[in-house]
């Protein structure tokens, strides 16, 4: 006998794996368009030390000269990218899934908590719920993330008539930098995101397919009630 | 599942493992099937049908939230760049003689207008200083002098035109067109520009005539106007044809 807890809601589960293709056709798209002024590196002066993108690595994508494409699909997928996120913002707070998530006042101190047991540094990890501190402090920075993402994307999409959100976003060309920064740390949170999954396992990613994990238990315990009693009193054996 | 703890037997935990497995793997073969799908769809003006459905919808979305109140920033003169990035010439054919050019105004068919430049610039000069965007993605703040187009309107008696619901130009070599919706046209920092930094307009640049529209991007910018006209169907587009948003509102 296994003993499973609930974990994540279906809804969850829908909006987490649809950002998925959405947000790959989102940054594929909207590395067509950034190619047509692809101007940002790191670096200072003369010296550049990574380039936005390489043109080899532009050259092995395919990406060069799609810029009207890439228009035409990031202003169709915007739609999805932004339904599916304001649904799962308000799905979680009126779920109260929200408290599970945003951090709570020792979040960082926790968090720093949480870096030093994985990197093996420290053996306890504090109490948690669903999510350690680290884990919080990370997914409500993907959600802000989100909202900024839309937001200097409307800017950059219509300038003139939302001439406000350009201005407080730092005016035009800051918004479009913005914009490419988020982007970065989109993908930089995926492949942290990707590793940390498969570090944590099986039964943890199980978890966001299934909505259950399985929880290791050398008994059961079952209380015996008035409605429970077993006739025979046969106590179920754990093969966890 | 009501309860948040269950206990189930291995079977049954491998079966609803199995059943949601099967669910995610054919949600990716679903969105794999669909993007081919979307890959094989015929072409509407160079873009795919359904994403150039998703562009008109856009535009009459934003276009129906159009406010002419809103403008583009405006700049003091000083950040105005001096040298003003030139991109693309198409429409800018060689054989042009300036000596010869005078604006068609099609009022409507058979009854054109022939208006010289003289005649332009003795309306009311208006100046803007502004972040000319390109669809490329860059941006430039750069000084133009002209007459705006509402006021050109009233002097001119287009009323009646500018009920039409857009308004087309093309180039003397009709090599490069553009079409505009009346809204945008009648923005009022909408202008048909002939002067860039308190001078003339250089050729490579659309002198005599060009039409500067800080509520667009670049593309709709057309240099050197040979002919405008009014319609109330879009007016062939140049870049439209190429894959391109018809609106390309700011």
């Amino acid at each position: 006998m296994k003993r499973i807890v609930r974990k994540h809601p279906l809804a969850i589960r829908w909006f987490h794996w649809l950002n998925f293709p959405i947000l790959a056709v989102m940054i594929w798209s909207g590395m067509l368009i950034y190619w047509a002024n692809d101007v940002y590196r790191i670096g200072w002066g003369n010296k550049t030390i990574l380039k936005f993108f390489p043109d080899s690595f532009n050259k092995a994508l395919n990406i060069p000269f799609r810029l009207a494409e890439g228009m035409s699909l990031h202003f169709f997928f915007m739609w999805l990218f932004v339904i599916n996120g304001l649904l799962y913002f308000l799905y979680l707070l009126f779920s109260k899934e929200w408290k599970l998530i945003f951090p709570g006042k020792k979040a960082l101190k926790e968090a720093w908590q949480v870096i030093l047991h994985d990197l093996h540094i420290k053996r306890t990890l504090p109490p948690q719920k669903k999510y350690n501190a680290a884990q919080r402090i990370a997914y409500t920075a993907v959600i802000l993330m989100g909202f900024l993402m839309l937001l200097t994307g409307l800017a950059i999409y219509k300038p003139a008539q939302l001439y406000w959100l350009c201005a407080i976003l730092g005016g035009y060309e800051w918004a479009r930098a913005e914009h490419f920064i988020i982007t970065i740390l989109f993908c930089l949170f995926f492949l942290v995101h990707v590793i940390q999954v498969m570090i944590a396992g099986w039964n943890n990613f199980r978890g966001m397919v299934t909505g259950f994990e399985v929880v290791k238990t050398k008994k059961i315990p079952v209380e015996p009630t008035a409605n429970n009693v077993p006739e025979n009193n046969i106590q179920p054996t754990a093969t966890s | 599942m009501k309860n948040k703890e269950l206990i189930l037997t291995s079977a049954q935990v491998r079966n609803r493992t199995l059943l949601s497995l099967v669910f995610l793997f054919s949600f990716f073969g679903i969105c794999v099937a669909g993007w081919k799908w979307l890959q094989k769809q015929p072409k509407e003006k160079s873009a795919l049908k359904p994403l150039r459905k998703a562009l008109d919808a856009n535009e009459s979305i934003f276009l129906g939230m159009f406010n002419n109140n809103h403008l583009s920033k405006t700049y003091p003169k000083s950040l105005a760049v001096p040298r003003v990035r030139v991109n693309g010439n198409y429409g800018l054919n060689e054989d042009f003689d300036p000596a010869t050019w005078s604006l068609q105004l099609v009022k409507s068919a058979g009854d054109t207008l022939l208006i010289s430049l003289d005649e332009i610039k003795k309306l009311p000069k208006t100046e803007i200083v502004f972040d000319f965007k390109c669809i490329e993605g860059w941006s430039q703040v750069t000084h133009w002098g002209g007459v705006k187009f509402s006021d050109f309107v009233k002097y001119y008696g287009l009323e009646e035109q500018t009920q039409l619901q857009f308004a087309g130009f093309i180039t003397p070599d009709e090599d490069y067109y553009v079409g505009i919706d009346m809204k945008s046209m009648m923005h009022p920092q909408t202008m048909l520009c002939y002067e860039m930094n308190d001078k003339p307009l250089p050729l490579n640049q659309g002198f005599p005539l060009r039409l500067i529209i800080p509520v667009k991007y670049g593309v709709k910018h057309l240099k050197r106007i040979g002919r405008m006209y009014f319609s109330n169907q879009r007016p062939p587009d140049f870049w439209y044809e190429r894959g391109y948003d018809y609106f390309c509102g700011l």
